[in-house]
């Protein structure tokens, strides 16, 4: 099949059990890191992730199942989308009720 | 308070049972995705960016310590030790587990507490004025009526499946704690000229991408005809409510584009066939209802009168606390008190699970075991004696709950934003964070006065901005964030909607030009006594505009 060069996507979904926010690995498994996600840099490697993401979405392991835009940093894969950066690395904020509790008293 | 009978309980644990059934199904893929989506929305469960969410009602804003525990227990147990609360008086769990659900619910039910209509497109739960019951200046208590409301619209079959979602709420005084003209149906408890009671009814108010205040359609509703009145409201928003567009489905779309007058007669029609029917309260039944929210019995306790005064006197921190956090009660030797959830640089609405804990063991142990969950994002303590004021102060200190700031500008507002909710388009809470602590120093707020912002993270509004006296949106332009800014809103019985000042601003750019509003508010002000909204009004938004923006038109 010929593919033409697109911009690296990775599959993302959010676990059924948990709705934590996953990533699907090069092994097919899905992955609580982004950095671990297998990178598609072509088309058919992006049809190839969205298959995979139909069948897990069958299977009842995922949920909500998007394919979405990198770019390939040195530190590993960042989308393009703030959204995605805050499901990748988690909340911005300092959301510990221990350290709100710091703030707190210090003020 | 309200206690559930043996109906209340047999229909909570009727729908844990059969919710815990769905989530089995689910998980074991018996039931997809699409057909599980308004199940667990039916039971406030939802899906955000890193996790499910649970939005548990507190039907007008009440608890006692068991059930806040229960809360604290849960934020522990099946969450990251923390929960949020919201504009909704409700409270949001982050983290819970789908598989950890039906236990969850199951917990809650032992303290008589569900997420039932939470979600989807119903009758909401309640809110009420955070006040009710305790307040110096109440006609009567909204509470009763909105646990009327609550017992009438949980699931009722004729309004499950609305255009859209329905927000009531109900205050008992002329000062209106509870943004009834923000409501779908707003009701203000009144007394007519032969003292009996009733309401003023308010419909079509709302927030989201339109912002329109309430219409009132009537002045007095006897008390006998509030189910048989909302329910001829509903029917003709049922009916009429557009169900072909999602963003045009809210009653106040149906009132603007129909017109009050027209509204109203259709609703007076559908009500003179309800009125006198099974709907009509009758007197024992609101007097037993009534009976559930009889006040606690407060001994006197004239004793600390004289004891404020000294202790204010000796504690300038304590007296700073008094001034901002605590009000007039009706009983002259009580006082209600604001346990701020707005610590200088914190996460507004969030409270950790040991201040829950913290929270109910002060309840029970100088509040009579109420508690109250506030619309601005704070806990109420509605019964302290004077003459306890000052240990509570004390015990609030040592757990981080004494920030001396309720209705000041860190006082704020703030949705989950796009840190959590899936609707986001921009960050709220790091944005209320910068400008608390810009603004954190005691002496600055207390200079700057009464000041509400209130910040949303997309149009949703969930935030308030639009009745914000400084309102804040976020949203996404070219992939970044960007804050619109509007002034002069107001969700209280003056209420107004706020106008947006001009372009946006970037995150760096935002709090400097939220303390360039403020600056320009101090230099107009006619003093002290003249706070910013009244200031706005007088000024409008010319003199705002033109610090915010003239000097970069002047630069082009």
């Amino acid at each position: 099949m010929k593919t033409t060069q697109t911009k690296t996507k990775v599959l993302t979904a959010n676990r059924l059990t948990d709705g934590i926010s996953v990533w699907l690995g090069a092994s097919g498994e899905w992955t609580t890191s982004l950095k671990d996600a297998f990178l598609a840099r072509h088309e058919d490697a992006v049809a190839a992730i969205e298959a995979a993401g139909q069948t897990a979405l069958a299977d009842n392991r995922v949920v909500d199942v998007n394919v979405i835009e990198i770019e390939e940093t040195e530190s590993g894969p960042r989308p393009y989308r703030l959204r995605e950066r805050i499901r990748a690395d988690g909340p911005t904020i300092d959301y510990a009720p221990a350290s709100a509790a710091r703030v707190s008293q210090a003020a | 308070m309200y206690r559930y009978d043996e109906f209340d309980h047999a229909f909570v644990e009727a729908r844990v049972n059969q919710f815990s059934d769905q989530v089995a199904r689910r998980l074991s893929g018996e039931i997809s995705e699409d057909a599980f989506k308004p199940l667990r929305l039916m039971n406030g469960v939802y899906l955000q960016l890193h996790a499910y969410m649970l939005r548990v009602a507190i039907p007008y804003g009440t608890l006692n310590s068991r059930q806040m525990r229960k809360l604290a227990h849960i934020a522990r147990t099946y969450d990251r030790g923390y929960g949020h609360f919201t504009t909704r008086q409700n409270i949001q769990y982050n983290w819970p587990a789908l598989s950890d659900m039906p236990a969850i619910l199951k917990e809650l039910a032992e303290v008589e507490m569900h997420a039932i209509q939470t979600s989807g497109n119903c009758i909401r739960n309640v809110t009420a004025d955070h006040f009710a019951g305790a307040a110096a200046d109440e006609i009567a208590d909204p509470r009763p009526y909105a646990e009327i409301l609550r017992q009438w619209s949980s699931v009722h079959p004729e309004f499950s499946f609305l255009p859209r979602k329905f927000k009531i709420a109900v205050t008992g005084s002329e000062r209106d704690r509870a943004a009834i003209q923000v409501h779908d149906i707003g009701l203000q408890l009144k007394k007519n000229d032969q003292g009996e009671l009733g309401f003023a009814v308010w419909i079509g108010g709302g927030q989201g991408r339109t912002p329109i205040l309430a219409k009132k359609i009537r002045d007095f509703l006897p008390e006998a005809d509030l189910l048989s009145y909302t329910t001829a409201i509903m029917r003709v928003y049922n009916l009429h409510g557009r169900r072909d567009n999602k963003y045009k489905a809210r009653i106040k779309i149906l009132v603007h584009e129909t017109g009050v007058e027209q509204l109203s007669a259709e609703i007076e029609a559908e009500w003179a066939h309800l009125k006198d029917g099974e709907l009509k309260l009758p007197g024992a039944d609101i007097a037993a209802i009534n009976a559930y929210f009889a006040p606690p019995a407060l001994a006197p306790r004239a004793e600390g009168w004289g004891e404020l005064a000294a202790w204010k006197k000796s504690d300038p921190g304590f007296a700073e606390w008094v001034g901002r956090n605590v009000a007039p009660h009706r009983h002259p030797d009580y006082a209600m008190v604001t346990i701020s959830l707005k610590p200088i640089g914190g996460i507004p609405g969030d409270a950790s699970a040991d201040q829950m804990d913290a929270v109910a063991r002060l309840a029970e142990e100088f509040a009579h075991d109420e508690i109250r969950v506030t619309h601005e994002q704070n806990l109420v303590l509605p019964h302290v004696a004077l003459a306890d004021l000052e240990p509570l102060y004390r015990a609030l200190l040592t757990d981080g709950l004494a920030t001396a700031n309720a209705g000041l500008i860190t006082d704020i507002i703030a949705c989950p934003g796009l840190d959590y909710c899936a609707l986001a388009n921009a960050r709220s809470i790091p944005v209320a964070q910068e400008i608390s602590n810009r603004f954190g120093d005691p002496k600055r707020q207390a200079e700057i006065g009464d000041l509400k912002i209130k910040i949303s993270g997309c149009i949703n509004a969930c935030g308030h901005h639009h009745v914000g006296h400084i309102g804040i949106l976020g949203v996404e332009k070219k992939g970044a964030e960007l804050y619109q800014i509007s002034l002069g809103g107001s969700g209280d019985e003056h209420a107004s909607i706020g106008q947006i000042t001009g372009r946006g601003f970037e995150p760096g750019e935002l709090t400097d030009a939220i303390e360039t509003i403020v600056d320009t508010y101090l230099a107009n002000r006619t003093g002290a006594a003249e706070t910013f909204i009244e200031c706005y009004r007088r000024i409008g938004a010319g003199p705002f505009k033109a610090a915010l923006y003239n000097s970069e038109s002047e630069a082009a």
